[in-house]
């Protein structure tokens, strides 16, 4: 066949022609397979947690062959690297050169912040994770669902029953010197003290300090109770040096310290510890006990936080688009059924969303016990219906400045 | 209050004054002889930890294991050392003539085997050119630290300590953790053979002479080539025994390199680079630092290191016992 410079000017126009009805964003609908895009930490410190975000999201998506709302699943996974600048990159990159629909991740706050204007300007509806509070408060992104919590949604319940359960009047709190560390501690601190407890020091560790030994000898010996809010590595070094001094005191902490994915290798010293938590991997909903068999099974540990993370993530994101029908690329329509989403059993137990798009949901009171050979978060206590703005009132709630290494301002600091 | 503050911060500051050694001592050494700064050193430690949980977990006893994950990991330094930063022409050439005779000539690339031999006859990889090797040692720090992450995930290991070592020993009615002590009994050790070595030993005497003046020794014909590698030997094997060492205190994570590397730095900065007393002195003088600076003024905990690092480098840029001019 010989090739004709008319005809091969023809087939350029009606690709060109075919790009363009692609790029108009409502019509393509159901054509071909649903783009997700999925931004995770694969290198660098904080990859354990984007690794987990990986199986979890992965095992979702096997138990459903990869099909969502009848459509194909085409997952498209990136490597932030934990940089800020590298998730907006690859942000940029998931949106514009390989069209997803919708996103989900990023793990770490700074990344989240770091594409937030352009999550924005894009119209790219997200499932984050990451715990920032002012993502669905005072800063809310109208394109952002949040089914996993905010860095203090987890605190609030542990410093309620840290005080009327646990009759505990002194603790301490130390943390991670950064924003998380920070909300975390702040969401503890306000609850505690507005039930009568006294958060006596509030200590804050460098997020990379090789040796927690000189923030150990600075505890009173008095002492209640500890709250940490260190996550990942720092959680298992924070807790294990604390019983090598010789410490029995009663560990407290938010939703990271004691994760399934550290806890078998912290042994014996975690035993007893009370955390707070959206989900433990002893959950008996159906749901959960197959999560784990399967996590068991592919991966050969209990999932934790970040695993649950993703899972329920894509929970979310299944129920939203089998409202719209499979049609997620009609942005508008879709992000209003995220928001919607309103669901009875998950593998967290029942969810929904607030107006500003963060989860509201049980929260858990779990204490590290001895099961068989295996360390596991036994559920001791679930707060059910729980908003990222706990008991305050909204509006009261937004007034104040956000939870911060100095707000709200620790009154009964003893030195 | 007071009184257990004061003992017990010190008795943590000589206790990470002695992992501080483990790390800095082979930093230091390496620095003064080769006069760069070793930036894989890091990742030597986290190497170290890493190979010790491996063994520790199948059985092997802890003081054998921490010998031999340093053994390893001062192969590994050696191997490093001798293809990568220093890669000896003869090597080559051997690798280069046993990569002509299985491959180019049996498929009959005469004119590339000929090239390809010309090429390393005339290589001089990064002989002599400082910056470059540096820039190596990084890359090599990032490599280890992606295997470490390949093969070992990146969840946190802990390392068990002794069994008889993990209770908390009692000091005048204060708890101290037994095994900080131990370790700190190691570094001493360990300070005491290298000091023999460096001071009494002919090639201790090579070694400082490598170090005052590298061409004047190769002038009287001490092979300073071979030193390289016998210090790096020495360095890589004491970064991975403190690797393996630190581990019960410190645990095995993505990220352990990157958290002790500037460590070693500061030490070797205080201390001044190629002294053993340098580095002897700066690792408890960082051990106090930290220690008592992060207790005393916590607002500061960043400051607390890199404030006395910036004025020794301002007024006395050898460091404290500084052979090197840098």
């Amino acid at each position: 066949m010989t090739l004709h410079r008319r005809k091969v000017l023809k087939g350029i126009a009606a690709s060109g022609a075919s790009l363009a009805v692609l790029k108009a964003p409502y019509v393509q609908a159901q054509a071909g397979p649903m783009k997700v895009g999925f931004l995770t930490i694969k290198t660098g410190p904080l990859a354990s947690g984007g690794l987990q975000m990986e199986q979890g999201l992965t095992v979702f998506l096997k138990e459903r062959n990869n099909m969502i709302a009848g459509r194909q699943v085409e997952l498209h996974t990136a490597d932030t690297a934990a940089n800020p600048a590298q998730a907006r990159t690859k942000t940029q990159e998931l949106v514009e050169r390989l069209n997803v629909s919708v996103i989900i991740g990023p793990l770490a706050a700074f990344e989240a912040l770091a594409i937030d204007d352009y999550i924005r300007s894009s119209q790219t509806p997200i499932l984050t994770v990451a715990g920032a509070e002012d993502m669905t408060q005072r800063k809310a992104n109208p394109w952002l669902v949040r089914a996993s919590a905010t860095s203090a949604q987890p605190s609030h319940p542990v410093a309620d029953y840290a005080a009327k359960e646990l009759k505990l009047k002194r603790v301490a709190t130390i943390a991670d010197d950064f924003a998380f560390g920070h909300e975390c501690v702040a969401g503890f601190q306000r609850v505690f003290e507005d039930n009568g407890g006294k958060v006596v020091q509030k200590l804050f560790s460098p997020l990379n300090a090789p040796d927690y030994g000189t923030y150990i000898a600075q505890f009173k010996p008095d002492l209640d109770g500890i709250f940490t809010g260190h996550a990942g590595a720092n959680g298992l070094k924070f807790i294990k040096q604390l019983r090598e001094y010789g410490s029995k005191v009663q560990i407290l902490g938010g939703f990271t310290p004691v994760d399934e994915s550290l806890l078998q290798q912290m042994g014996p010293e975690a035993l007893g510890a009370i955390t707070g938590n959206w989900y433990s991997a002893q959950l008996d909903f159906p749901i959960n006990q197959k999560f784990v068999a399967a996590i068991q099974a592919d991966y050969k540990v209990d999932p934790g936080v970040y695993a649950a993370e993703t899972y329920v993530s894509g929970e979310v994101l299944e129920a939203a688009a089998k409202a719209v029908g499979g049609k997620i690329e009609d942005k508008p329509a879709f992000m209003k059924a995220l928001k919607e989403t309103n669901l009875a059993t998950s593998l967290r137990g029942p969810m929904k969303f607030d107006e500003f798009g963060n989860v509201v949901g049980n929260l858990y009171i779990r204490k590290v016990e001895k099961k068989g050979d295996k360390y596991v978060n036994a559920v001791v206590k679930t707060y059910p219906n729980v908003s990222q703005f706990w008991t305050y009132k909204q509006d009261e709630f937004l007034k104040n400045p956000v939870y911060s290494r100095d707000f709200p301002p620790a009154k009964n600091l003893e030195n | 209050m007071q009184g257990q503050f004061w003992i017990i911060q010190t008795l943590n500051s000589v206790a990470f004054g002695g992992l501080l050694f483990m790390l800095s001592s082979g930093f230091s050494l390496i620095f003064g002889l080769m006069r760069i700064p070793n930036l894989a050193h890091g990742g030597f430690f986290m190497l170290g930890a890493y190979l010790g949980y491996s063994l520790l977990i199948r059985g092997v006893n802890f003081w054998v294991a921490a010998l031999l994950g340093g053994l390893a990991v001062g192969l590994l330094g050696v191997v490093i050392e001798r293809f990568i930063i220093h890669p000896s022409n003869r090597i080559l050439l051997a690798i280069g003539s046993f990569l002509d005779a299985v491959i180019f000539r049996p498929l009959g690339l005469r004119a590339f085997s000929g090239a390809w031999r010309g090429m390393i006859a005339r290589f001089r990889g990064l002989a002599g050119n400082e910056q470059g090797q540096v820039l190596m040692t990084l890359g090599v720090s990032f490599i280890v630290a992606d295997v470490c992450l390949l093969i070992w995930t990146g969840d946190p290991m802990t390392l068990p300590a002794p069994p008889a070592l993990r209770r908390p020993l009692f000091i005048g009615g204060y708890s101290f953790p037994t095994y900080r002590l131990v370790v700190l009994g190691v570094a001493l050790v360990a300070a005491a053979c290298l000091y023999l070595l460096m001071e009494r030993t002919r090639l201790g005497a090579m070694i400082r002479a490598g170090v005052d003046d590298r061409e004047m020794a190769r002038g009287c014909g001490i092979p300073v080539s071979r030193l390289f590698t016998i210090v790096f030997l020495l360095g890589a094997t004491l970064a991975g025994i403190g690797g393996v060492l630190g581990g019960p205190i410190l645990n095995a994570y993505p990220g352990l390199d990157t958290d002790m590397l500037p460590l070693a730095l500061i030490v070797v900065i205080l201390g001044g680079a190629g002294s053993l007393l340098g580095a002897f002195v700066g690792s408890f003088v960082v051990g106090f630092l930290y220690n008592f600076g992060i207790a005393l003024v916590p607002d500061l905990a960043y400051f607390v290191l890199f404030l006395p690092m910036v004025l020794v480098l301002m007024f006395l840029p050898q460091g404290l016992f500084g052979r090197v001019q840098l």
